[in-house]
C-alpha cells in the first residue's frame, strides 16, 4: 500500500470512525461502505475538508446485488457507488451505500454537492429504479419515451419484454411482446479455485 | 420607442435534431428560445442506447472487447485500453514492455484520429468546409495503420488482456491497379508503403506537423473562426471541476490535469511530452488545446517508433490462462490445445472484487468499473464516458448564447453518441 493511500484510509477512519460500515483496500483502490442516512454528510465533508478535497464526482452508478448476496449489507439489494477524484491531492475514492428498501429504493440526491450528479442520478433511476430524494428533474434519460421497467436490474431479461415494428394497417409503430428467445452460449460459472489460479 | 406598441413575445420551444447535421449523430435538443437567444437547452439522449453494460454481464470478458470499440467509435482503441487495463488490474498480469509501447503509440494515433474528426466536424458546423476535407485526408492514413495492424479500419479489437493481439507487421498493404486507377497513380500512392508499418507511421509523423500548420492557417487567425469561438461557452475553472469535466474541456479552462502525467499508466512516465493548457476556457482555447495535443501526440509517436525499432520482443503475456498460446504450439502441445479451448469457450475468471481503470481518452477520462463475483463474466460493468458529463453541462454552457453559438458549443464538446448513450 502506498503511503498516500494508507494516509487517506487512516484519515477516513479518524474522521468518520464508526460511520464506516466496511472499508477495503484492494487492487490499489480504497472503498468505504456507509449507510444512506450518513451519506450526504460524509460526502459533503469529503468534498469540503482540505485533507480530502474530493471536488470532482467522476462517476455515480447503481448496482443490483440480488445475485451476489455475499457482498450485501443486511440483505439490501441496491447499492449506489460514487467514484470521487481529488485533483488537488491526486487521489481517488470509492464510496458505496446500500439502500434500505428493496422494493422502493430511495436515497438522498447529491446534486447540491456536485451538479453533474444530475444526469448520473437520472441514469441510475432509469436503469435501476433508484429514487433520488430532492432531485429536481428525475426523468428517464437513456431508455425510450414511455419505457416500462428498469432494464439493468438483474431480473429484467436481456432481450427485453417488448419489441416494436411498423404496422402497415394501423400506419403507426406498435409494441408487441418479444418474439425471440434469450440465447446463452457460454454459461456463467464460478470456480472455487478459479481457473486463473488453478 | 415612443408611439410604438411592442408586442410581447413569449419564449417558444424549438426541436433541434435528432437529424440535424450539427447534432453530431443522434442528439435531440429541446430548446426554449427567447427570440434568437437560448434560455434552456434540454438534451434528450439515449437514441443510440444499446445497453453495452448489460450485454457485457452476459458475455465472457474476451467477448466484450469488440463492444468497447463501438462505444466511442472515433477513438476505438482507447476504449479497449481502459477495459483491458481494468482486467489486468484484477489479474495482476505483467504486460510486456513492447506491448506497452505499441499501446501508447496506437493510443496517440487514436488521439490524432479523434481530434481530426473533431476539428473537421467542428469547423464544418461553424461554416468552414475545407478543414473537414483536409482532416479526412490524414484520417485515411491512420485508418490504414489500424488496418495493417488489426485487419479492421475502425473496430480493431486489437488490445487484449496481457498485451496486444499481434506484433506490428513488416509490410504495409498496398493499393492495386483498377479500372479507374492507372499504374502510375498506384505507384505514387504506394510510395510510402514500401517498408514496414513503422516506416509508414514514421513517414506520417514527418508529414503531420505540416498538415497541422495547414489547419492552423485556415482557422487560428481566421476572423470568422475567432468571431464564432472567442468568448463562447466560457467555463470557469472551478465550475469545470464541479461539472465533472475532464480532458481538453478541463484543460481549456486552465487546469493542468492529465492522467498520462498525473496517474501515468503503461510507459507514459518515460516519454517526453507537454500538456497544453488553455486560459480563458472558451471554445477558442479548447480549439488551441486540441491542436497542440495533436502536435504532442505526434512527438510521442516518434519516440515510440524509435524505441520499437530497437527493441523486438513479445507483445502478449506468456500466461496462457489469460492470453492464447501460439498457433504452432497448439499443433504439438496438448496443454496449449487445452488452454486455447478453455480460453475461447469458458474464458478466464476474474477473482472477486472490484476495480476501476481509467485512461486519458481524447475526450477526457474514460473509465471502466468492473465488479466481479469470481465468474467468467462481469457481475457489473460500468462505463464512465467523458462525453456524458460534458453534454450534461450543455444547458449551463449555452444559457444566454445565440442559437448559432449553441452549434459551436456542441462542436467544442466533441460529442460522440456511441459513448454517451452506451
Amino acid at each position: 500500500m502506498s503511503d498516500l493511500t494508507k494516509n487517506l484510509l487512516s484519515k477516513l477512519k479518524k474522521s468518520f470512525g464508526k460511520k464506516i460500515i466496511r472499508s477495503k483496500y484492494h487492487l490499489g483502490e480504497i472503498t468505504i461502505v456507509i449507510d444512506p442516512t450518513n451519506l450526504h454528510d460524509i460526502l459533503k465533508s469529503l468534498r469540503d475538508q482540505k485533507e480530502f478535497h474530493f471536488k470532482q464526482l467522476i462517476d455515480l452508478c447503481s448496482i443490483d446485488y440480488i445475485d451476489y448476496p455475499a457482498e450485501q449489507v443486511d440483505q439490501r439489494r441496491f447499492a449506489v457507488v460514487y467514484h470521487l477524484l481529488s485533483i488537488a491531492n491526486n487521489q481517488r475514492l470509492r464510496v458505496k451505500s446500500f439502500i434500505k428498501d428493496n422494493d422502493f429504493p430511495t436515497i438522498q440526491t447529491v446534486i447540491d454537492l456536485w451538479p453533474n450528479a444530475d444526469w448520473y442520478e437520472r441514469e441510475a433511476f432509469d436503469l435501476f429504479g433508484v429514487m433520488f430524494i430532492d432531485h429536481p428533474d428525475l426523468r428517464r434519460i437513456l431508455t425510450d419515451y414511455g419505457f416500462i421497467g428498469h432494464p439493468f436490474r438483474k431480473d429484467f431479461p436481456m432481450i427485453g419484454n417488448v419489441e416494436m415494428r411498423y404496422d402497415p394497417s394501423q400506419k403507426r409503430v406498435i409494441y408487441e411482446p418479444v418474439s425471440i428467445d434469450q440465447r446463452n452460449n457460454v454459461p456463467r460459472v464460478i470456480r472455487d479455485e478459479g481457473i486463473h489460479r488453478g | 420607442m415612443r408611439g410604438f406598441i411592442v408586442a410581447e413575445i413569449k419564449n417558444y420551444t424549438m426541436n433541434f435534431g435528432p437529424q440535424h447535421p450539427a447534432a453530431h449523430g443522434v442528439l435531440r435538443l429541446v430548446l426554449e428560445m427567447d427570440g434568437e437567444v437560448v434560455r434552456r437547452a434540454d438534451p434528450h439522449i439515449g437514441l443510440l442506447h444499446r445497453a453495452t453494460e448489460k450485454l457485457a454481464e452476459n458475455r465472457t470478458y474476451l467477448q466484450t472487447i469488440p463492444y468497447m470499440d463501438r462505444l466511442d467509435y472515433v477513438s476505438m482503441m482507447m476504449n479497449e485500453h481502459a477495459y483491458v487495463m481494468a482486467i489486468e488490474k484484477f489479474l495482476d498480469i505483467k504486460v510486456p514492455i513492447r506491448a506497452q509501447y505499441i499501446r501508447v503509440m496506437f493510443d496517440e494515433i487514436t488521439r490524432i484520429l479523434n481530434h481530426l474528426l473533431w476539428l473537421g466536424a467542428h469547423a464544418l458546423d461553424v461554416g468552414a468546409m475545407t478543414v473537414f476535407l483536409y482532416a479526412f485526408r490524414e484520417r485515411e492514413d491512420l485508418f490504414d495503420c489500424y488496418e495493417a495492424v488489426s485487419g479492421a479500419r475502425m473496430h480493431a479489437a486489437y488490445y487484449r488482456p496481457g498485451g496486444v493481439y499481434r506484433d506490428l507487421p513488416e509490410t504495409m498493404p498496398k493499393y492495386e491497379k483498377t479500372k479507374n486507377r492507372s499504374l502510375k497513380e498506384v505507384e505514387k500512392l504506394n510510395q510510402n508503403r514500401q517498408g514496414s508499418l513503422l516506416d509508414f507511421i514514421e513517414d506520417f509523423t514527418n508529414r503531420f506537423p505540416v498538415y497541422v500548420d495547414e489547419y492552423e492557417t485556415l482557422l487560428t487567425d481566421n476572423r470568422i473562426w475567432k468571431q464564432r469561438t472567442v468568448g463562447i461557452g466560457v467555463v470557469e475553472p472551478n465550475r469545470a471541476i464541479a461539472l465533472g469535466m475532464t480532458g481538453p474541456m478541463l484543460r481549456g479552462s486552465g487546469i493542468a490535469w492529465d492522467l498520462r502525467k498525473k496517474q501515468p499508466y503503461e510507459v507514459y512516465d518515460q516519454l517526453d511530452f507537454d500538456i497544453p493548457v488553455g486560459k480563458e476556457g472558451d471554445c477558442y482555447d479548447r480549439y488551441l488545446v486540441r491542436i497542440e495535443e495533436m502536435r504532442e501526440s505526434n512527438k510521442i509517436i516518434k519516440q515510440c517508433i524509435r524505441w520499437l525499432r530497437e527493441n523486438p520482443g513479445a507483445v502478449i503475456s506468456k500466461d496462457n490462462k489469460v492470453a492464447p498460446p501460439k498457433r504452432e504450439d497448439m499443433k504439438e502441445d496438448m496443454e496449449a490445445m487445452i488452454h486455447h479451448f478453455k480460453l475461447f469457450t469458458e474464458g478466464f475468471h476474474l477473482p472477486e472484487g472490484e476495480a476501476y481503470a481509467a485512461v486519458e481518452h481524447p475526450k477526457g477520462e474514460f473509465g471502466i468499473y468492473i465488479v466481479s463475483d469470481g465468474a467468467n463474466k462481469p457481475y457489473r460493468l460500468k462505463i464512465r464516458a467523458p462525453g456524458f458529463a460534458h453534454l450534461a453541462s450543455l444547458n449551463e454552457m449555452t444559457q444566454g448564447h445565440m442559437l448559432s453559438d449553441l452549434v459551436a458549443i456542441i462542436g467544442t464538446q466533441d460529442i460522440v453518441f456511441g459513448e454517451i448513450d452506451r
